[in-house]
Parts: C-alpha cells; structure tokens; sequence
C-alpha cells in the first residue's frame, strides 16, 4: 500500500505498485485534468508537482511516491499559480487545450524557482512540453506577462 | 457515401452553393433529443431552433455543427450568433450539436464535417439566420407581453427594451414563449456596418476550462465500472494476426479477457495500467502476406520511375513541349521527395461506449465526421441508428486526422466493444505508439519540376509531374494531389500539370492543409529558384508574375512591408518568402533563418500576412497562424513517419517523430487585411507557406535547396 498527499488530501492506493501516478491519478482518483500523451516522459502533458517539483507522472511509479505530496492542475494555488491562469487567460493561450494542464504546471514550477524568467529560462523549463497546436509564442508571452504582473 | 462522391476541398464548395442555408424549427421535438452534454443540474435551455438554446438564466447556448479541437468554432459561431441576437459576450455558451447529417450537415459538402477549413464559411449565414430567428421570436414575445409593436423593441448587449414605457427584461423571461413564436420568413440580417462584435478580439470561450484542467475530453468521459481497451496492432500497414498466445496478458493483475479483432488483439482491464501492461505480455504473430514490405525508400525509388510515364493531365495550358524546344532556352530541374506524414495529435484517438438502461448507446468521442462514426457503430454493433447517440467531445486536436470516411477508427472501436459483449461501458483508447505506428499519413510525394527560361530571361514554361497516393481513391484526377499547383497563380504562357495515383497499402488520407503541404512547397521553392536565376528579387519578382491577382498581392506586399523585406539581414542570417493560396484564404510569410547549432535551419522571425475576407475573430485567425506556422516548421524540420527495411515502421512515439518544441518556436508576427470578402477559413491556409519560405531562406543562406524532407534528414 502507498500512501501519499493529494491536492492536500491524504489518499493511499492498494494496486499494482509498478502503476504510474498519473493513471492512478486518472483511474483512481478520476482527477482528469493532467493528460496522458506520450507514456514515456516525451510531451509533458502528464506534468504534475511531486514535493513541488515538476515531474512526469506518466513515468513516476506509484511505489516511489510514498510520503510525497502530490498537486495537479486541479490542486495549484499560490501567486505564482493565479499569476500564470490570469496571463493564460488574458492571452488565450489554449488552442486545443489538451496539453494546457502540463504546460500550466510546468509555467507555474518556473516562476516559483525563477520570478522574472528569461528566454533561455524559458526554454530550459518548458521544452519538455510538446503542443501539437504550436501554442508556443503565446506560452511564452504569457509566461513573461505573469512574471511581470507579480513584480512589486 | 462512397469517397468517390466527395472532394472536401473543391467540388465540396461547388455543390454547397445549391444546399439550403436552412435552419429547422421544431423546439419541441428538440428538446426531447440528445444534446451531447451530460445530464446535469443547471438551468433550462429552451430551443429556438437548430442552433440556439436560450437558458431562463439569460445565458445563450449556441449549438457548434462543427468540432470544437483549437481552432475556434465554438468562439467564431458564438460570435455570429450573439451578432444577430444583439447578446453581450459574457452571455455566450457553446456546446457541440448531436450527430445529425440531416440538421447539421457541412454546407461545403453535404454531410456533418469538420474539415478543409470551412466552420466559419459554411456557417457564415446559417448560423446568423439562426441568431436573428431567435432575436425575431424573442422580440415578438416581449412585444405581445408589453402589449406594445414589434418596432418598438430593441436589443443591445442582451437586454429587451421598450423605451416609451420603460420595460426592460433579459432574454431568459421570454425564452419559454419566444419559442412558441412563429419564426419569421426572412429574418434580416445585419449590414456589415452595424456589426458590434464581428471582427473584435473577444475572449475564447473554451480558454477557461482548458486552464484549469476541467474541460472534458473523451479521455476524460469517466462512466462508473468502465473497462478500458486497447488493442496490440502490428508494426506493418497492413499485417494481420496469424497466431497469438494471451498466457501471459491474461496473468497480469486487472486483465478482465483479450479477444481478437480485425485490426489486432484486444486487451480488456480494469484499467488503463492494466491494459497496457497486459497487451506488453501478449506474444503475436503476424501475417505480412498483405503488408506494406517495402521501404520508404524504395517506394520512393518506385515513385520516380513514374515521371518518365504518361500521367493524368490536370493542367495544360499553352504548348509546354515547345516552350522547352525553342532555341536558346535554359531549363531548370529539381526533384523533391515528401515523406509520410503523422498528424500526431496531443489527444489519441479514443472512443466511450456506454449502454443506457433501454439498451440505447452513447457513444463519446471526438469526430470530425459525427454522423458517420454513428453510422458506422451501429452497422457494426447491429443497432438502428436511432439507438445511438453519437456525443461529440472536445478533441486534443485533429488536423485532419479525426476525419475519415467509413470510420476506420470507429469500426475498430465499436468492434472492440461488440467482441466485450456490452455488459459494462468500455473505453478504447490509442496509445502514442498505435498513433505514430496506425497508418492514415498523409502520403509520400514525389515532385517532378521543370522550368524554361528564355533567351529575354522570362520563365515561359512550367511543367510539373506529382506522384502520389490518391487521399480520396481516386484512380482518374485527383483534385488533393494537384491543387494549387494545377491552378498555379503565376503568370507562365505554358503550363503542364500532370499526375501518377499510386497505390500502396499504407492508408492515405488528408493532413492540415491536405495538397498544399506539397504542392504549396514545390511551387514556392521552385518560383524562387527561377526568379533568383532570372536575376529578380523573389518577392518583386512574384509581385510581377502575380497581375490580375489582387489577393496574393495584396498579402505578399503586407508581408514585405512588415519585415521591411530588401533591408540589411544580420550577419549569417538570410530571408525567405513564400505566398501560398489555400480554403480560398491568401497567407503570405517572409521568416528569417540561420544555421543553428544543430546544422539545421533556426527560424527567428516569421512576419504572416493573412487575407481571409471578413475576419470575424481577429484573435482566433491570429492564434491559427501562428499554430499553423509552428505545425507546418515542425514538419519540414523534424517529422517523416518512415518505412524500414522490410516496410517496418520506424517511428513510434514522440522521441523518434519529433515534434517541434518551445525553443524551436520562432517569434511569429501576424497581419489580417481588412476585407469584406466572404469570410473563408484559418485553420489549414497558415501551414503551407512556412516550408518553402524557410527553405527559400536555407537556400539563400547556404547555397543549398531542398529537395527531401524533413530537412534534419538532409544536413
């Protein structure tokens, strides 16, 4: 049995402990929000915070996550959180929206390491996160205006 | 419908002006049908006819004919709607409408259809005589209420008014009785100059709940005590099953049975783990009797034996043979070969069956071609159509991808739920691999090109040979392996367009932007190796080859205008351009381009001029060029799908079929010309020209053309 924290909650999960966390996620806990992709830790739509790092759940094995605290898009709150929703909105970022929650929480990681990230940081913290829809340019303008919006 | 009847992107558009632009009546009836939402609480929606649902919380629920996968129906229908009706944005819902060929069929080509970017263009005045009945009836209602004339009411921002008497009201008070009004005969529509919304940046109406993880996707369909479904296919088009051994699959924890299908072994679990890790364990056999056993390469060896044959005349104009034979005339050559393309969209395919207690279906799922995977599932599971409810969902993205006519996607998955017997709901479902390894690319190409120039430096001969697969099976012309080359806008006396349908066992079929992410490239990269060898600038150069149209004119000239094209290019960097007109939209793009470290080209700047008529959402036609920038770069640089030795499948997920990513992203600034052409399509026209114009730029900078793709393949 694993035990683990999600979105604050207590939860534990009795299955095949070899399960990746993010079916676990998705089966179990039926939160639907964080997507599966790839399955090999390629495209980041599956981008959950383990401990508050971003991680591929699609590749996290439930039995390594005993103790850990857990938070998907469902779950992310903070400055930095409502920072990155209110930019994603201001500039509608989504175009299909299915990688939306990995991009989102792979964004909302940066500025919590990195307040007024630039270019490269960018890059550095979000080319593991493939959009099909090339959603890029505004993910990036976006990410940009919600570091500025929390200056001051 | 055989696929022979069909040509999305032409005849379609031909055939549409002759449909009726109606809009049924019948809100009783309606109400009683399936709307694709989940039942929930909520308030009432009252149907004013086919399109428009008036909620007594004032809110209006526009229904989208067509499948809401990024580029905008929702928001661009909603728009015209809310138009018409004189209804504030903040009101404005969208939902997707059941499927329904008679109701909701595609102007453009008679079925219910998303696809050859025509949501807008085919809606355009469908939709808005849906919002002015519904404004009409709303309006007669209050007028019968207040006792007061129809002319005396107005509309603005979604409130009712009379202003001698003072009475106001939402639109939920009336939405009952409005719908107990005769609709009028001919509901006027608004003048272009009295629109309020249309042509504003309103903000999307799906951004919301694809920001914080609520939007529902058919993955995300979660009915209680589901079996989840997948199925081993092969690694070969067209392998099937010769001998399986399910010992070990059936051992693994959460298996619930493996049956086989016509497509593969199905593995049934408890849930999605299970399932995979029991389809990892089955041991199979496959039969490559009718398999696809050759090579890319050697199909495209195959393909270029082909342009020494006679092909199928689409185009000839003028007396090529002669152009070529008068003396002095210099004659250009270039080959070029296209790979398969995946379309690779973030959300796999996947289907939801739930079996309702009166033994009716609900299938989920996201369709381009609604009514057809309803047609199909119920052939296939032996129930009347009817009994099936088809609930479109929102979709993980398309290109072209979801729509396939006789549903192969859907015969598999409604087979795979017939083989479980139906007793618990089931959800199939396509890994990335099934995805990148299940056929439906768009097919190789392969390109003859010459070009005569003469004595006077003039290009006074084009010929042009394609080989290729026929998306649509044709075995005469077909239209989606010539367009834009067989209609070249290029003013060249002599002009031979001919074709080679080639027949493989990969299965074909359209891609974003469908012929022109070939043809766009072939004639944009070789109309600039001519103009650069006749010594003229290649957006001059075009502009005078470009008399007597204005459209690709007017786009070119706005392009160059934005990048200040002719000024100083930082050192080691050049330019490209490239004009492409496709959907009847006119996209122009220049980008700027170096030699990344990589040894591929590195776009830095793309400046995208767009003239698609009437722009309805400025935000929406900008967002779907730069999305079409990014897809259509990502695959002239990184993506082939490629047939090994032996005709296996080489890619398979996405570490070998590379996607283009966030650092490979260039800065892409977009123009739309004001226009009050007809409003055409934006989801397809952004893609074909970034190749060519990145290639241009490649061969500007380094000397060297492309003549294979992708291009991290040739450096």
């Amino acid at each position: 049995m694993v035990t683990f924290t999600l979105n604050g909650t207590e939860r534990t999960f009795n299955g095949d402990p070899d399960t990746p966390l993010l079916w676990v996620i998705r089966d179990f806990e039926k939160l639907t929000g964080t997507k599966y992709g790839c399955g090999i830790a390629q495209c980041g739509a599956c981008t959950i915070h383990l401990d508050g790092m971003p991680r591929r759940s699609c590749v996290t094995p439930i039995s390594m996550i005993e103790g850990s605290d857990v938070v998907t898009i469902e779950g992310i709150s903070g400055k930095e959180a409502e920072a990155i929703k209110t930019a994603w909105a201001a500039i509608d970022v989504p175009q299909c929206g299915y990688c939306q929650s990995g991009q989102i929480m792979s964004a909302v990681a940066l500025l919590q390491m990195v307040p007024k990230p630039t270019d490269d940081d960018i890059n550095s913290a979000m080319t593991g996160n493939i959009c099909r829809c090339a959603t890029y340019h505004r993910i990036r303008a976006a990410i940009h205006a919600a570091a500025n919006s929390m200056e001051g | 419908m055989a696929i022979q009847d069909i040509d999305i992107t032409r005849r379609g558009f031909i055939a549409g002006s002759g449909l009726v632009i109606g809009i049924a009546m019948a809100p009783k009836l309606l109400k009683a049908a399936p709307t694709g939402v989940p039942a929930g609480g909520g308030p009432e929606l009252v149907p004013m006819n086919t399109f428009v649902k008036i909620g007594t919380d004032d809110t209006v629920t526009i229904l989208s004919k067509h499948i809401e996968m990024g580029q905008g129906p929702f928001t661009g229908l909603a728009t015209l709607v809310a138009e018409e009706m004189d209804a504030d944005w903040s009101q404005m819902r969208a939902v997707h409408a059941p499927a329904d060929n008679d109701l909701y069929a595609n102007l453009a080509y008679g079925i219910q259809g998303t696809g050859g970017s025509t949501s807008i263009a085919n809606s355009f005045d469908q939709i808005r005589i849906a919002g002015a009945t519904a404004r009409a009836m709303l309006i007669a209602a209050a007028a019968k209420e207040w006792q007061v004339p129809v002319s005396e009411i107005t509309i603005k921002k979604g409130r009712i008014r009379h202003a001698a008497t003072g009475k106001e009201s939402g639109f939920g008070a009336f939405a009952e009785r409005a719908a107990l009004q005769n609709p009028p005969a001919e509901p006027k529509l608004k003048a272009p100059e009295d629109f309020i919304l249309i042509g504003t940046d309103l903000p999307k109406l799906d951004t919301r709940s694809k920001i914080d993880g609520t939007a529902v996707f058919t993955l995300d369909v979660m009915p209680d005590n589901a079996l989840i479904a997948v199925v081993a296919h092969p690694e070969h088009c067209g392998a099937t099953v010769k001998h399986f051994d399910d010992g070990e699959a059936r051992k693994v924890q959460g298996v619930v049975d493996v049956k086989q299908v016509a497509s593969g072994i199905a593995v049934y679990a408890d849930n999605t783990f299970a399932g995979l890790k029991g389809r990892d364990a089955l041991h199979i056999e496959w039969d490559l009797s009718g398999a696809e056993t050759r090579s890319s390469e050697e199909i495209a060896a195959d393909y270029v034996r082909h342009f020494d044959e006679p092909g199928i005349v689409a185009t000839n104009n003028g007396n090529v043979d002669g152009a070529f034979d008068a003396p002095g005339v210099q004659t250009v050559e270039a080959e070029i070969i296209f790979p398969f393309l995946a379309h690779a969209p973030m959300e796999s395919l996947d289907a939801v069956f739930v079996m309702a207690p009166d033994g009716s279906l609900d299938i989920y799922t996201g369709a381009q071609f609604p009514a057809m995977d309803r047609q199909v599932a119920a052939e296939i599971l032996g129930m009347q159509q009817s009994q099936v409810r088809l609930n479109t969902q929102m979709t993980g993205g398309a290109f072209g991808r979801k729509a396939q006519f006789g549903s192969p996607y859907m015969q598999e998955a409604a087979a795979v739920y017939a083989a479980s017997g139906g007793s618990r709901p089931l959800k199939h479902m396509w890994t990335r691999e099934d995805d990148i390894r299940g056929g439906f690319y768009r097919p190789m190409y392969a390109h003859k090109l010459r070009g005569a120039i003469n004595q006077k430096g003039e290009i006074t001969a084009w010929e042009q040979i394609i080989v290729g697969q026929s998306i649509l099976g044709k075995v005469d012309l077909d239209e989606t392996s010539v367009e834009g080359a067989s209609n070249l806008p290029y003013a060249i006396p002599n002009l031979k367009v001919t074709s080679h349908n080639v027949e493989l066992v990969v299965p074909p079929l359209w891609w974003r932007s469908v012929g022109h992410t070939h043809t766009g490239f072939a004639v944009e990269t070789f109309v600039d190796e001519l103009l650069v060898k006749i010594g003229r600038d290649p957006v001059e150069g075009r502009l005078g080859l470009l008399s007597g149209r204005p459209r690709h004119t007017g786009v070119l000239r706005k392009a160059a205008e934005m990048a200040d094209w002719g000024s100083a290019v930082p050192e080691g960097r050049a330019r490209g351009v490239a004009v492409v007109e496709s959907f009847h939209s006119y996209v122009a793009q220049v980008v700027e381009v170096s030699v990344d470290p990589e040894g591929i080209p590195r776009v830095h700047k793309v400046w995208c001029a767009v003239d698609c008529g009437l722009a309805i959402n400025p935000n929406v036609i900008k967002a779907q060029m730069e999305g079409g920038i990014g897809y259509g770069l990502g695959a002239v640089l990184f993506d082939a799908v490629t047939l090994g030795t032996g005709g296996k499948i080489v890619q398979s997920n996405f570490h070998d079929y590379r996607s283009i990513r966030i650092n490979e992203m260039p800065e892409v600034a977009v123009e739309i010309i004001k226009s009050s052409e007809r409003p055409t399509g934006v989801g397809e026209p952004g893609v074909p020209p970034i190749g060519p114009a990145v290639a241009n730029a490649w061969r500007s900078l380094t000397g060297t053309p492309v003549r294979q793709l992708p291009i991290v393949n040739i450096v």
